[in-house]
């Protein structure tokens, strides 16, 4: 079975309600949302969407689209500088209730996802917060 | 292996980019980084005169990088300038339309790099990224009668395909 330009294959299709959108280049969103269904078993929380093949019209399309048919008010991209992330800048125009995080990690996500009871937005900052806490060098050797 | 010019090397500013996308990873991280790009001109009589929408290209460019909004007439003004920048820099044009005019306006342009133009109901699929209609292809091979040479090449580490394996369907896909 193929997928639909734009949809990532493979991610999970429980009756969960979509809470997010995951976006990004080749099968990142795929593969974070696979991550995040591993983990936890919500991954159907999250709509994955990829941008190969597609022009700049069409990204902005395809994410509208998404946004629409879930009812999700929050998108979460790959690079600052990305398509994705210039597609749902744009989209927030018209959608100004719409939330936009850049740089997701799998902490993001995996804080997001237990953040069910909150506004998005504070759902959003809370996720943010633990994925700058979670980044780190581990074993430099020391000095001297 | 990508015949862009070695890290010691300055990127004529020449070689103009088509890219649908425009401003996006692909060229901010994954041209700019290994070729230390400094400086972008993204040629756009839309994006030029909208505030909001240059905006939204700025807002993912390190603060390293120089991202500059030009009409075509304003490109062809500064091109002299853009040329004699010690900085390396390269040049995005939206599609082929804005390229011709571009090459019109700027004769001195030589090298064009065709590195995404996606699908349209009206496009012929050439190769992973690149989708061309008969009157592009046509538009693209009038160039490439003028003198200028024609490379399709996504990113740094891939192979610059030539115009002429484009459309004869020689590239990869």
């Amino acid at each position: 079975m193929s997928s639909p330009p734009g949809s990532a294959p493979g991610h999970p299709s429980h009756a969960l309600a979509v809470r997010g959108i995951v976006a990004g280049h080749g099968e990142f969103a795929a593969g974070l949302v696979s991550a995040v269904d591993q983990i936890t078993g919500r991954g159907a929380s999250f709509v994955a969407l990829t941008n190969r093949g597609l022009s700049g019209e069409d990204i902005t399309r395809q994410l509208a689209d998404a946004l629409t048919d879930s009812g999700a008010l929050i998108v979460f991209t790959d690079l600052p500088a990305g398509s994705w992330t210039v597609a749902a800048r744009r989209l927030q125009r018209e959608r100004p209730a719409l939330i936009v995080v850049t740089a997701v990690s799998l902490p993001v996500l995996l804080d997001y996802v237990f953040q069910s009871e909150v506004a998005p937005v504070d759902a959003a900052l809370h996720a943010v917060a633990k994925g700058h806490g979670a980044l780190a060098v581990v074993g430099v050797p020391s000095a001297g | 292996m990508a015949r862009w010019p070695s890290s010691g090397s300055r990127v004529p500013v020449e070689l103009v980019r088509i890219d649908d996308r425009m401003i996006h990873g692909q060229v901010v991280v994954g041209w700019g980084q290994p070729l230390d790009l400094r400086f972008i001109v993204l040629v756009d009589d839309a994006v030029a005169a909208s505030d909001w929408e240059q905006e939204l290209y700025r807002m993912g460019v390190p603060p390293s990088m120089d991202l500059r909004f030009d009409t075509v007439a304003d490109f062809a003004a500064r091109h002299a300038g853009y040329v004699a920048d010690p900085r390396r820099g390269v040049v995005v044009a939206p599609d082929i339309p804005t390229l011709a005019r571009i090459v019109d306006a700027v004769p001195a342009i030589r090298s064009v790099n065709l590195g995404g133009i996606h699908h349209r109901a009206d496009r012929t699929q050439r190769l992973r990224y690149l989708f061309l209609s008969d009157a592009e292809a046509d538009v693209l091979r009038a160039l490439a009668a003028r003198g200028v040479v024609l490379t399709a090449q996504d990113v740094p580490s891939a192979r610059p395909i030539p115009l002429d394996d484009v459309l004869a369907g020689r590239g990869d896909r």
